[in-house]
C-alpha cells in the first residue's frame, strides 16, 4: 500500500506526519530544526528520499538544509555527515546559504534596485528563501524563490547557488515591490513536458514565464485588475498570491490573488477572473486535485487586512468546474470560532485515488481530507504557526 | 588560544557545545577572529556576516571583557584578555522575536 508523507513548514521548526494509505493514523516526527522559521521543505519527484528545507532565522539568516533518507537525518549540502569539514584542498565546505545575486551587466553593476514600501528605490539585499522547488527528473537540481525576489538554482544538491538572473534583469524590475510580507518569490511551478518552461510568481510584481530553461523572462499579468495601484492594469505590481497547475494540462494556470481568482489556458497570456460565487475572492493559497483539472480549491479569507475566515468559520471551497461555481467544504472543520489564516504555501494534494487534500493553519492544525474535500479531520494541531505544507505520494 | 562563546542556534549548527577555542594567527581582531571562527566552522558563513558586505548581522552583538565591541572598526586589536584567552569573546543575539 502507498504511503504519504506530509512536510509541514512552522514558525518554529519542520514536523513530517507519515501514515500508509488509509490515511486515518498518523505519526508525528519533529521538530526539525527547532526554533528557527522553516518556509519550505520539499522533496524531489525524481527521489522521494531526498528532501530540501529552508531554516531562516531574523539573527542569523539563511540555512539550506538536505536529507537523503526521508528526513530522518538532514545535514548542509557541502557538509555531508560524518565526513571533514573542509575539502582536501582546505577549501570549506557547508555553503549551503550563499545566496548572492548576479551583478553581471544583465542585472547591473552595481545591483539594480527595486521599489521600497514608501515608492523609493531600494538596494535588492537578500533575507531567505520561501520556496524550494526541486526538479522533475534530477534529485540534484533545485529551484530556490528567494526574498528579495530573485531565483536562484542549485546543480549540485543545493550546496552552491547561482542566480537565473535574466528575470530580475529584464527590464520590470525597478517596478518590482514588496507585499506586506515583504519582496519574495514564492512559487515556482515547473513545466513536466521539459520543454524549458517555467512559471513564477513574486508578491507584489505579478507572474512571470520563461520558455529557455530561465534564461528569458517576461511578465504574464494581461487580464490582471488591481484596483489598488496607479495603473490597475499595469505589465507588473499586481499582487499574485499564488498559482497552480495540473500535470496533465500545464497550459491551464489558476491564481490566487491579492483579490480575484483568476484563470488562464493560454500558459498565462491572458488571463479571466473565476471568483464566481465565492463569498470572499480574497484569499492564499489554492490548488487543483490530483487527478481532475477542473477541480480546484481554495481557502476565502475576510478582507485583506482581518486574514482570517468569514464569521470565525473554516471553510475550503471547491470548483468541480475549472472556477465560476464554488461550493463551501465544511464537514470536520472548525465552524465557529475560528481565526486562523492558511498561508499561501501551506496547501497540497497527494496522488491516490481518492485525491488527498491538506492544508495547514497559522493556529498550529494540518488538517487532511482523503476523499478530494468532502470531509475533514485535523491529522496534528497545536504546532508553531504553518507556514507550507507538501505531501509526498510514496511507492 | 581564543575562546569563543555562540549562541545557542549557531552551537546546534556547528555542531559544539558549549565554548569554542580558535587558533587566530597574527594580530587579534574581530575580522581575524571572524575569519578563523568561520574557516573552522565553514557552516557559520552567512550567519554571523553577510556574505557579500561582511557585515554584521543586526540582530548579533560582540561582546568581551564587559565591553560592547560591536562597532569596533573590523581591523582593530581585540582586548589583551581576549587575545591571550584570558577572557572568551562573545557573539550575542538580541532578545527580540516570538
Amino acid at each position: 500500500m502507498s504511503g504519504i508523507r506530509v512536510l509541514a513548514g512552522t514558525r518554529k521548526g519542520a514536523f513530517i506526519l507519515t501514515s500508509d494509505g488509509k490515511r486515518k493514523n498518523w505519526e508525528v516526527s519533529g521538530p526539525h530544526f527547532a526554533g528557527w522559521e522553516i518556509y519550505h521543505l520539499k522533496g524531489s519527484p525524481a527521489d522521494p528520499n531526498r528532501l530540501y528545507c529552508s531554516q531562516t532565522s531574523g539573527w542569523f539568516g539563511q540555512i539550506i538544509q538536505r536529507s537523503d533518507d526521508g528526513g530522518k537525518t538532514w545535514h548542509q549540502p557541502g557538509t555531508p555527515p560524518g565526513e571533514p569539514l573542509t575539502a582536501p584542498d582546505g577549501s570549506p565546505k557547508g555553503e549551503s546559504n550563499k545566496f548572492v545575486y548576479d551583478t553581471s551587466p544583465e542585472t547591473g553593476k552595481p545591483l539594480t534596485t527595486h521599489q521600497w514600501y514608501d515608492g523609493t528605490q531600494h538596494p535588492w539585499e537578500f533575507k531567505r528563501v520561501w520556496h524550494l522547488e526541486p526538479s522533475l527528473k534530477d534529485p540534484d537540481t533545485v529551484y530556490a524563490g528567494i526574498e528579495d525576489a530573485g531565483l536562484f538554482r542549485s546543480a549540485d544538491g543545493g550546496k552552491s547557488w547561482h542566480e537565473l538572473a535574466g528575470l530580475r534583469g529584464h527590464g520590470t524590475g525597478p517596478k518590482w515591490q514588496p507585499g506586506a510580507g515583504g519582496m519574495c518569490l514564492h512559487t515556482i511551478l515547473l513545466d513536466p513536458r521539459e520543454n524549458g518552461r517555467m512559471f513564477i510568481a513574486i508578491s507584489a510584481a505579478g507572474a512571470f514565464r520563461t520558455d529557455d530553461g530561465g534564461k528569458s523572462w517576461r511578465p504574464i499579468n494581461r487580464g490582471l485588475v488591481s484596483e489598488y495601484i496607479p495603473d490597475p492594469k499595469a505589465e507588473v505590481g499586481h499582487c499574485v498570491h499564488r498559482i497552480a497547475l495540473h500535470r496533465s494540462r500545464p497550459e491551464t494556470l489558476f491564481m490566487q490573488k491579492h483579490w480575484d481568482v483568476m484563470r488562464s489556458d493560454d500558459a498565462g497570456d491572458n488571463w479571466r477572473e473565476v471568483s464566481g460565487n465565492l463569498p470572499t475572492d480574497f484569499g492564499f493559497v489554492i490548488d487543483v486535485h490530483a487527478h481532475e483539472p477542473e477541480t480546484i480549491y481554495v481557502v476565502p479569507i475576510k478582507s485583506d487586512s482581518e486574514h482570517f475566515p468569514l464569521e470565525g468559520k473554516l471553510r475550503v471551497y471547491r470548483s468541480r468546474s475549472g472556477g465560476n461555481e464554488w461550493e463551501p467544504l465544511t464537514k470536520g472543520l472548525p465552524q465557529s470560532n475560528c481565526y486562523v489564516n492558511v498561508l499561501r504555501d501551506a496547501m497540497a494534494v497527494d496522488a491516490l485515488d481518492p485525491c488527498g487534500v491538506y492544508f495547514g493553519t497559522t493556529g498550529g492544525q494540518v488538517y487532511a481530507s482523503a476523499d478530494a474535500g468532502d470531509n475533514w479531520a485535523p491529522i496534528v494541531r497545536d504546532l508553531p504557526a504553518v507556514l507550507s505544507v507538501e505531501v509526498q505520494t510514496l511507492p | 588560544m581564543i575562546r569563543v562563546v555562540l549562541p545557542p542556534h549557531l552551537r546546534t549548527l556547528a555542531k559544539v557545545d558549549g565554548e569554542l577555542r580558535l587558533e587566530v594567527e597574527g594580530e587579534v581582531t574581530l575580522r581575524s577572529v571572524l575569519d578563523a571562527l568561520e574557516t573552522r566552522y565553514p557552516m557559520l558563513r552567512g550567519t554571523i556576516r553577510d556574505h557579500g558586505t561582511l557585515q554584521r548581522r543586526p540582530f548579533l552583538r560582540f561582546f568581551a571583557c564587559e565591553e560592547d565591541l560591536s562597532h569596533q572598526p573590523p581591523d582593530a586589536p581585540l582586548p589583551a584578555a581576549v587575545a591571550s584567552g584570558a577572557e572568551p569573546f562573545f557573539i550575542v543575539g538580541a532578545i527580540a522575536g516570538g
